[in-house]
């Protein structure tokens, strides 16, 4: 098994004709968690939207490479089978399909038909180490789910689909405490050593219990800086802009 | 004068009415069948009609009189006058006798129409009798075990040409009494000539415990093009009827016109379910109405799928307090259809409600359409009534509109109406795909959740076909 991943060479993408990323290199290798932070309008979401190969956000230059296949013009639903995850920030909400038949499907589509006894208990399984109560299988996806249900359902999806590469995308934005701890718990049961994690994230908060291996500051649609887990704390110490200053000052030399 | 002469008297009436053109024809089958190949209607033929089903002579004047009623009436002009120019009543069979029925040919019946029955896993056996090719579905037995079950408690269900002969009083003392024959040109079209349909009479306090449908999928004679069905529901008993089926009802007619009138009375509960699928060259112009007398409650569950236009709006008078009503619909419109259905409330007693939720879906430059009128009778106090449409368009070309109409004077009466207009959007597309769902399949989830509320008000096996047919429904041709 190859440990790269994901790798993201010189990706240029837009959303209409507005250009949001500007030659984004990234890797992700299985086994390594990587935290991608950066300021608002810096091209998080659409770095995971174009991964994801979300039609709004078009790729106009580099490449997507997921296990050495280049997979930026693959259909959005091939990707996910290959086994990419994208946890939303804004989960959208399928009225009338019931959170037990929607996983059925989702886990039917990535791994075949399995046993109905089978799915049942993974699903009530996984749904109890996210502290969620059995009713909560009959509701409809995501219709009418407070901002921590929904965050919970995405993991919940993510468990059960046993993705090889995650995106999560502001999954702790809209948590409480109590409801990021339970949600990050549910992220390190799922990850493990052939797995590879991106989180997007604002905050430290989730990354204290989510433990980084390499950090990524996206500012403008470029990664401005790459390091350790120290970055995080600095981060947090000083913000942004040192950051950007450091950037904009190594483009301007 | 005794019983004897009194139908001979009303035979030679009969006969001079008919006339001799008629008087030969009808004893022999080949004369009637003749009769089959000649299109159009005048008195005569509704004459002829009522004779050759040898029935009483009340039944022959109700006739005649509708069709003068629906020479008269003019076409419906709420609709768009183009969408019914299509429609020639002389260009129409109006009356086959039942041997008339089977003369069709299995082999003319169109291929995706038999692909469609494959696909829903339709016996060859129900699918020929589907197509109109045989009279008679092979599960006699089924029925039987039904029908006795039934008789012991006194219940009714038949064909309603038999319940005009075995239950002549019932029929007499209600029929037209719902839907009166000058109601509307459809209405009068169907008391002159119809044939078939259901009639159902449920005791006092029985209460029916099993849907009334098998018989539905085995008796031919329903499946008429003018059927004409009549269902009573006693003092304090419940019922629910199921007509039509998912599979497509494969017919050379072009008009089915239907005339469906439920009796709830006090205390009674009805519930009327229709999944309807006419192949797509059919206008199917349908007049259902239901009387909701105190405390009873009627509920209409309407599917429609296929024709090329449609005209229904069932109805629910509240005609005594505490009744209550529902009327829960889905309609499907792809290219080329149109589907205009909707719901009619009309308070008539204080202390009453209802809710009314309309689905809609529309495909390739299909086009719905929710018409509704709610109305409450002056004097009338403390109705709810609760409306509530849902249009989901599939693309740029399809059409939805809302047309509902209040007459309501009275204060205390609650009368609400919400409409939302969604289009699949590609958020909720993207969502689906993103977790390896095909496109195709996100749309039919999408699809699927959307008329969730109608389904799950089925019995099983319909609610897994009618998911299916929207499976057949949604494939090939999004763009």
């Amino acid at each position: 098994m190859s440990e790269r991943l994901l790798v993201i060479e010189g990706l240029h993408a837009s959303v209409g004709d507005k250009p949001i990323l500007k030659g984004v290199d990234l890797a992700v290798d299985r086994g390594e968690i990587h935290a991608l932070m950066g300021p608002n309008g810096s091209g998080k979401s659409t770095l995971s939207n174009a991964i994801m190969g979300h039609p709004n956000y078009r790729v106009t230059g580099g490449r997507i490479l997921f296990e050495g296949r280049d997979i930026s013009g693959m259909p959005t639903d091939e990707r996910a089978r290959l086994g990419i995850f994208l946890a939303f920030q804004y989960p959208v909400s399928i009225p009338g399909v019931t959170v037990t038949n929607f996983l059925r499907s989702i886990v039917k589509a990535r791994q075949g038909e399995a046993p109905a006894g089978e799915f049942r208990k993974q699903m009530t399984g996984a749904m109890k180490e996210l502290a969620m109560d059995p009713s909560f299988a009959k509701r409809y996806v995501n219709d009418g789910f407070s901002g921590g249900e929904k965050k919970r359902c995405e993991i919940l999806q993510m468990s059960l689909l046993k993705p090889s590469l995650a995106l999560l995308d502001e999954i702790d934005s809209g948590l409480d405490i109590d409801a990021l701890r339970v949600v990050c718990e549910g992220i390190n049961k799922t990850w493990n050593p052939a797995m590879g994690l991106l989180i997007i994230t604002h905050y430290q908060r989730m990354l204290d219990y989510v433990k980084p291996h390499h950090v990524h500051v996206l500012v403008a649609g470029r990664i401005a800086k790459s390091g350790g887990p120290e970055l995080v704390a600095r981060l947090e110490a000083e913000g942004y802009d040192p950051i950007i200053q450091e950037a904009l000052g190594a483009s301007i030399a | 004068m005794a019983d004897t002469e009194l139908r001979e008297a009303l035979k030679s009436e009969v006969d001079s009415i008919v006339g001799d053109d008629y008087k030969y024809g009808f004893h022999d089958e080949d004369v009637a069948y003749a009769f089959k190949s000649e299109k159009g209607l005048d008195a005569k033929k509704v004459r002829a009609i009522s004779k050759m089903k040898k029935e009483p002579a009340w039944m022959t004047e109700v006739r005649l009189k509708a069709f003068e009623t629906f020479l008269r009436l003019p076409m419906p002009t709420f609709l768009d006058p183009a969408a019914l120019k299509e429609v020639d009543f002389d260009d129409i069979y109006y009356y086959m006798r039942a041997g008339g029925e089977q003369q069709k040919d299995w082999d003319k019946v169109p291929e995706g129409i038999k692909r469609t029955f494959d696909r829903l896993g339709i016996p060859e056996a129900e699918q020929k009798f589907l197509s109109g090719v045989t009279a008679q579905y092979d599960s006699e037995v089924v029925y039987h075990s039904i029908k006795e079950t039934l008789e012991k408690q006194g219940v009714q269900f038949t064909d309603m040409d038999s319940g005009l002969r075995e239950h002549e009083e019932v029929v007499r003392r209600y029929f037209g009494t719902v839907i009166p024959t000058g109601d509307n040109k459809f209405a009068a079209l169907n008391t002159a000539v119809w044939s078939g349909g259901s009639f159902v009479y449920v005791p006092k306090g029985i209460k029916v415990d099993i849907p009334l449908q098998a018989y539905f999928r085995i008796n031919s004679k329903n499946m008429g093009q003018f059927e004409r069905t009549l269902i009573i529901a006693d003092e304090g008993s419940s019922v629910h009827y199921i007509e039509g089926c998912t599979a497509p009802t494969y017919t050379e007619h072009s008009l089915h016109s239907a005339v469906v009138e439920l009796i709830a009375m006090p205390g009674a509960t009805i519930r009327y379910t229709t999944i309807q699928n006419w192949s797509k060259n059919v206008f199917n112009l349908v007049t259902k109405r239901a009387m909701a007398y105190a405390g009873a409650r009627v509920e209409w569950i309407d599917g429609n799928l296929g024709s090329k236009l449609t005209v229904k709006y069932p109805a629910i008078y509240l005609m005594g307090e505490g009744a209550s009503g529902e009327v829960l619909s889905v309609a499907f419109a792809g290219k080329g259809q149109h589907q205009d259905a909707g719901a009619r409330i009309i308070a008539a007693a204080s202390n009453t409600s209802a809710t009314v939720t309309s689905k809609s879906i529309s495909k390739q430059g299909g086009r719905t359409s929710y018409r509704g009128l709610v109305r409450v009778l002056p004097g009338v106090e403390n109705v709810k009534v609760h409306t509530v449409c849902d249009a989901l368009l599939m693309d740029e070309d399809s059409r939805s509109d809302t047309y509902p109409t209040m007459q309501a004077e009275e204060k205390s009466i609650s009368v609400g109406h919400e409409a939302t207009v969604s289009k699949i959007g590609t958020e909720q597309l993207f969502y689906l795909t993103a977790r390896g769902i095909s496109e195709d399949e996100a749309r039919l989830m999408i699809v699927n959740g959307f008329i969730e509320p109608f389904t799950k008000e089925l019995p099983l096996e319909y609610a897994v076909e009618l998911n299916r047919l929207m499976q057949l429904e949604m494939e090939g041709g999004i763009g």
